[in-house]
């Protein structure tokens, strides 16, 4: 570990000081920032009462603010059919017109990304707090509360104090079976469920250069868990190539300087690394997967889902795994992609009948049963395998559930088994 | 906001995360009276029932990680919690709750130096954390302004409310 103090500064700064009008920031400074975009999924319908208690009417400007349900798609609780009627109606009287509603729906982040709408520069808060993943367009992306934005809603700015940063540089090959989601759980390992907290966590190095979008999202997607205000990786190529055909609005592509401030700098070389697991209960109980399946873990469910790892890509890494296989007796297997045009994309390719030729349940794009309200509830003491990102107690049902976060290949491979399973032995 | 807070203190550890506050099964209840009955159902199952109004709730480090579920906050301002205090805040939940109106106070050492059922005196301005029954206390940096009027304005609401108004009147006047 070093730390390297320059007088530059890192990208979440640069991109604040943006947001303020200003030209320099330092971490700690207060910014009332422009917002760029805003998000909000069911957890918006809590945004209406504050809105109206402001005395405001109007939306500060609707080509900006996205409304994409996710949670309980389509509704299934009455209570949940209650939220999705206030946003519908809260939209309809405010003229919101960007509505992604059941149907043409989707995990609130994927729809952000697949669409456009958070690109280079922006500064993007959304009511969920892996809004972060946007932070994989060189953006600063952060999750805020319904009342945070109401105010957002009403005036367009938010206050924000400038992180400082920390800076994760990576180099190295990946092995094979070993994904970027072993990256980042690695990771968390290390920097822990509170090593960010209030920072903002910049990637970058070759390993990161090498990696798609999606893989981007995934690693910035988790910086949630590290307690990071957002999760960074600056802008190149790739980024303006994703979004050259559906950016929303311009960009304004920021980079950090060469002699940037960071607070720290951590280096991580991949090349020797295995596949990972986070064990029960924390996302940061991260050790080797080979090391966990000599303890021969059984599970009575697998979750192949969430914003962390449910993208056409992930699917098909799964259904590849998954062909000539079945489901392992005594197991659920639940596939969920990320949004619709994944489940159109998962149609075309022939995904959707590898899995459910094997036993699985395929549903349509939700966050289906990454928190443990909508559906695939753990009982007391189950097991579940899952591709998402958290495993606190009662994430996924019962309290006393045990969940194991782990890569889509590595999720696949315990549906086959109906044990934590390392992916390269059935590759 | 009250410059001298006192109240009796729960205790609760380290990474009380948002599900733990209120569980994922609760998050299609918006009235907050309704939240208040499951607050603390898996982190501390009694305080629900036995909880009063003005009780300070002093935690060990990363309180209320997890979600960023207003829902957590709310419930804790529908029962009337006075304060929270802890070594360290995730960090949504620490701005959910001071744009709520809820002082939130973060200063390392004080989960150390309460125990179940002490009373707890917080001098906002001041920056001082004392144990009414041993005398041991903690001191913190007071509030940056900005955040000393939100909770001074009550809130994020309120403060919104107001700069609204003064908008309309200037707008009004011209
Ligand atoms: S998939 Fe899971 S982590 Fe992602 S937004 Fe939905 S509930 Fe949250």
């Amino acid at each position: 570990m070093t730390s390297s103090n320059g007088h530059g500064m890192t990208l979440a700064e640069k991109i604040l000081a943006r947001a303020g009008g200003l030209d320099r920031v330092v971490p700690g400074q207060i910014v009332d920032g422009t917002v760029d975009l805003a998000m909000m999924h069911e957890q918006g319908a809590q945004t209406v009462l504050p809105f109206h208690q402001m005395g405001a009417e109007t939306v500060w400007d609707p080509d900006r603010v996205v409304i994409a349900i996710d949670h309980w798609v389509p509704a299934s609780t009455e209570g949940a059919a209650v939220l999705h009627r206030i946003l519908r109606k809260f939209a309809a009287e405010t003229h919101l017109p960007h509505f992604y509603d059941v149907g043409n729906h989707g995990i609130c982040h994927q729809i952000l990304a697949e669409n456009g709408w958070v690109v280079p520069g922006d500064l993007a808060v959304g009511t969920d707090s892996h809004t972060n993943m946007l932070g994989a367009m060189g953006a600063v992306a952060a999750g805020i509360g319904p009342t945070e934005m109401a105010a957002v809603l009403a005036l367009g700015r938010l206050w924000l104090k400038v992180p400082p940063t920390l800076h994760i540089r990576v180099r190295g090959q990946f092995g094979r079976g070993v994904t970027a989601k072993d990256l980042i759980l690695r990771i968390l390992g290390e920097v822990k469920t509170t090593g960010a907290t209030y920072k903002a966590v910049e990637f970058s190095g070759p390993t990161i250069e090498a990696l798609s979008m999606p893989e981007r999202f995934t690693i910035c997607n988790m910086t949630t868990e590290m307690g990071a205000k957002a999760g960074m990786v600056a802008p190149d190529e790739k980024t303006f190539d994703y979004l050259r055909p559906i950016a929303k609005h311009a960009m304004h592509p920021l980079r950090p300087d060469p002699d940037a401030a960071y607070e720290r700098v951590i280096d991580i070389d991949v090349g020797e690394m295995p596949p990972m697991v986070a064990c029960p209960y924390s996302p940061d109980n991260v050790r080797p997967l080979p090391d966990v399946v000599r303890e021969h873990v059984k599970v009575d469910q697998v979750f192949l889902g969430s914003c962390t790892n449910a993208r056409i890509e992930d699917l098909r890494e799964g259904a590849a795994m998954m062909k000539g296989h079945k489901v392992a007796p005594g197991v659920r297997f639940i596939v969920s992609p990320a949004s619709t045009k994944i489940y159109q994309q998962c149609l075309a390719e022939g995904i959707i009948e590898t899995f459910t030729n094997a036993g699985a349940v395929f549903t349509n794009s939700s966050c289906s049963a990454c928190f443990g309200g909508n559906m695939g509830i753990l009982a007391p003491d189950e097991v579940c395998a899952s591709s998402s990102n958290r495993n606190f107690p009662g994430r996924m049902g019962a309290k006393e559930a045990r969940i194991y976060l782990l890569s889509p290949a590595a999720t696949v491979a315990a549906a086959i088994r109906g044990e934590l399973t390392d992916p390269r032995d059935l590759m | 906001m009250k410059d001298v807070i006192e109240g009796r203190v729960w205790v609760l550890g380290a990474d009380v995360d948002t599900d733990g506050i209120i569980s994922g099964k609760y998050l299609t209840i918006i009235d907050p009276n309704e939240l208040k009955k499951h607050v603390f159902e898996i982190a501390l199952p009694e305080f629900a029932k036995e909880a009063r109004e003005g009780d300070i709730i002093v935690a060990d480090e990363n309180f209320a990680c997890g979600s960023s579920r207003e829902h957590a906050p709310q419930a804790m301002r529908a029962i009337g919690v006075g304060a929270v205090v802890a070594d360290s805040f995730a960090r949504i939940f620490y701005r959910n709750a001071i744009n709520l109106g809820i002082p939130t106070i973060e200063v390392r050492g004080v989960r150390k130096i309460f125990e179940k059922g002490d009373t707890a005196r917080i001098e906002m301005r001041s920056g001082r954390i004392t144990n009414l029954r041993t005398g041991a206390f903690v001191t913190f940096p007071p509030l940056p302004p900005h955040l000393l009027d939100l909770l001074e304005a009550g809130g994020l609401v309120e403060k919104v409310r107001a700069e609204l108004l003064a908008r309309k009147a200037a707008a009004g006047t011209a």
